[in-house]
């Protein structure tokens, strides 16, 4: 062990950090080709389909595992075709303008007690500033494109992603205001106890909005009328082929996992076991760690999927209406609110 | 009132979780998928699929070059000659559906006076070249020999209402 500590110090600095890099966004990446097969498969079955399950590996099918590989590989090797009257430069720099700060989020969130990259003490704000920034590659990649229907989705999808953004906003606001603290690691530490001392319940109505504005700003379904087939054919992505497409995929999905897992480590206690300390300590998996988070993280991605099965698209002025006339004035007043617990020190949560 | 309840169902969201449970309890429903290439649906007596060209049970072909499936054909897509045979019975020379002209409505097979044109339950075949498509009266007989039993049992079954 100590030795591997040494080798370890021995490293450059810059390889030390590729490597930090390189352990967070492989599960990553892994996770986000397989999240594209399970929404595939769970979508099928709500509507009461097998989903795929023809590929799989060494000719075994294995309920179609091999899926998403063989998707990534198609999309590697297609043509990247670049419109006539498109601004080259910016076509190619949107998708990674969409991807860079879905993956940049990552870097100060706690895996665990101890596990994060960069204990930063103003995480909160970091994150909210990554995910504030996938908007650029948005509208960037509408402009670029030179077509009116990649254009008119990237109005779209940029108006509405700026609306939840503040309802967003504010639900962390509630956040910190409880937690009295932007260090995620603290934010988690604050909901110490059990599944009642969580966040989610003095704060409901804002988790409800964090997680809806979450979807929103994905620009899942059923706020997904940026993409809009019926009207405006794919959104901003429309004249997208081969790995440029595929990198806006991943971020999307990228982006659905990343609030997925903001959500459970702000209103669902983290890494926190939802049982007493008292009762699971020491038992093997039912303590505090890194599966809780996994499966928190894995139930919020369900429920994305859930929604695309379920929800038809909204209209686009309810989206509007449901952003600015809805959930801004409830966010505000429940601020108000926890203020309030906070400054009382309300027993059970905040004393 | 009415409004009131109204604001407070949307508030907790009510009918959104009703929906969510619909789909929900679809997710452990039995699935409906039929696995096509190993599983496959019933085909009806009745079925349109590939045409052939029967013979009666002592070998001698059944079409007489009436002509009538040709003249019924909506999609022009059979095309026949014909001359007397030596022993002075009328036969056809030539008997060629094009199957990419053909829609597969079964008028051929009704309009036929000695059931000899037909359409089997055959629905699994491709063709690899321009020109496979045209279907010749050797390759409409052969397939006739290959699937006169099912032929001869389905027109049976169907006996009553045709």
């Amino acid at each position: 062990m100590d030795t591997l500590i040494e080798l370890w110090m021995a490293l450059p600095v810059v390889i030390q950090i590729v490597m930090k890099i390189a352990v967070i966004m492989m599960p990553l990446m892994i996770l986000v080709a397989y999240y594209t097969y399970a929404e595939r498969k769970i979508i099928g079955y709500m509507q009461v389909r097998m989903g795929p399950n023809r590929v799989g590996f060494f000719g075994y099918r294995l309920w179609g595992l091999g899926q998403p590989i063989a998707d990534a590989v198609k999309l590697m090797f297609k043509e990247i075709i670049i419109p006539s009257g498109s601004n080259k430069l910016l076509f190619l720099i949107a998708p990674t303008l969409s991807i860079g700060p879905a993956l940049a989020a990552w870097a100060v969130f706690p895996f665990d007690a101890e596990l994060v990259l960069a204990d930063v003490n103003a995480g909160l704000l970091y994150i909210l500033a990554m995910t504030s920034l996938g908007v650029y590659g948005v509208i960037i990649a509408g402009w670029a494109s030179n077509s009116k229907y990649a254009f008119l989705g990237s109005i779209r999808s940029a108006a509405q992603i700026v609306s939840y953004e503040i309802a967003m906003g504010f639900a962390l606001v509630g956040v910190l205001v409880a937690a009295g603290s932007l260090n995620l690691g603290d934010i988690v530490a604050a909901q110490q106890g059990s599944l009642f001392h969580w966040f989610w319940l003095p704060l409901f109505p804002l988790f409800l909005i964090y997680f809806i504005s979450g979807v929103a700003e994905t620009n899942r379904a059923p706020f997904d009328v940026a993409e809009g087939e019926s009207e405006i054919v794919a959104g901003f992505h429309v004249e997208y082929s081969g790995m440029t497409f595929a990198v806006f995929f991943l971020a999307e999905y990228a982006n659905m996992i990343l609030i997925s897992a903001l959500s459970s480590l702000m209103f669902l206690g983290g890494w926190l076991s939802p049982l007493p300390a008292s009762w699971v300590d020491g038992v093997f998996l039912l303590g505090d760690g890194f599966q809780w988070l996994l499966i928190k993280t894995f139930f919020f991605m369900f429920l994305f999927l859930w929604f695309r099965a379920t929800f038809p698209r909204y209209r686009y002025d309810q989206i509007m209406r449901l952003g600015w006339k809805v959930f801004i004035p409830i966010t505000i007043v429940w601020i108000v609110v926890v203020a309030v617990m906070k400054v009382t020190a309300m027993p059970w949560w905040f004393n | 009132m009415k409004t009131i309840t109204n604001y407070i169902r949307s508030l907790f969201l009510f009918e959104l979780l009703k929906g969510l449970s619909v789909t929900g309890s679809y997710f452990f429903a039995r699935k409906f998928t039929l696995q096509y290439p190993e599983q496959k649906a019933p085909v009806s007596p009745r079925f349109r699929g590939l045409h052939a060209l029967r013979r009666y049970p002592n070998g001698e072909e059944r079409c007489i070059a009436c002509k009538l499936c040709e003249a019924v054909c909506p999609a022009l897509a059979i095309t026949i000659e014909a001359e007397p045979r030596a022993d002075g019975s009328r036969r056809t020379t030539r008997y060629d559906i094009d199957l990419f002209k053909c829609i597969y409505c079964g008028f051929c097979e009704e309009s036929c006076p000695v059931d000899s044109i037909v359409e089997t339950r055959v629905y699994e075949y491709h063709f690899e070249n321009r020109g496979e498509q045209i279907m010749t009266k050797q390759m409409l007989l052969d397939i006739g020999d290959k699937y006169e039993v099912q032929l001869a049992a389905d027109r049976a079954a169907q006996a009553n209402v045709r």
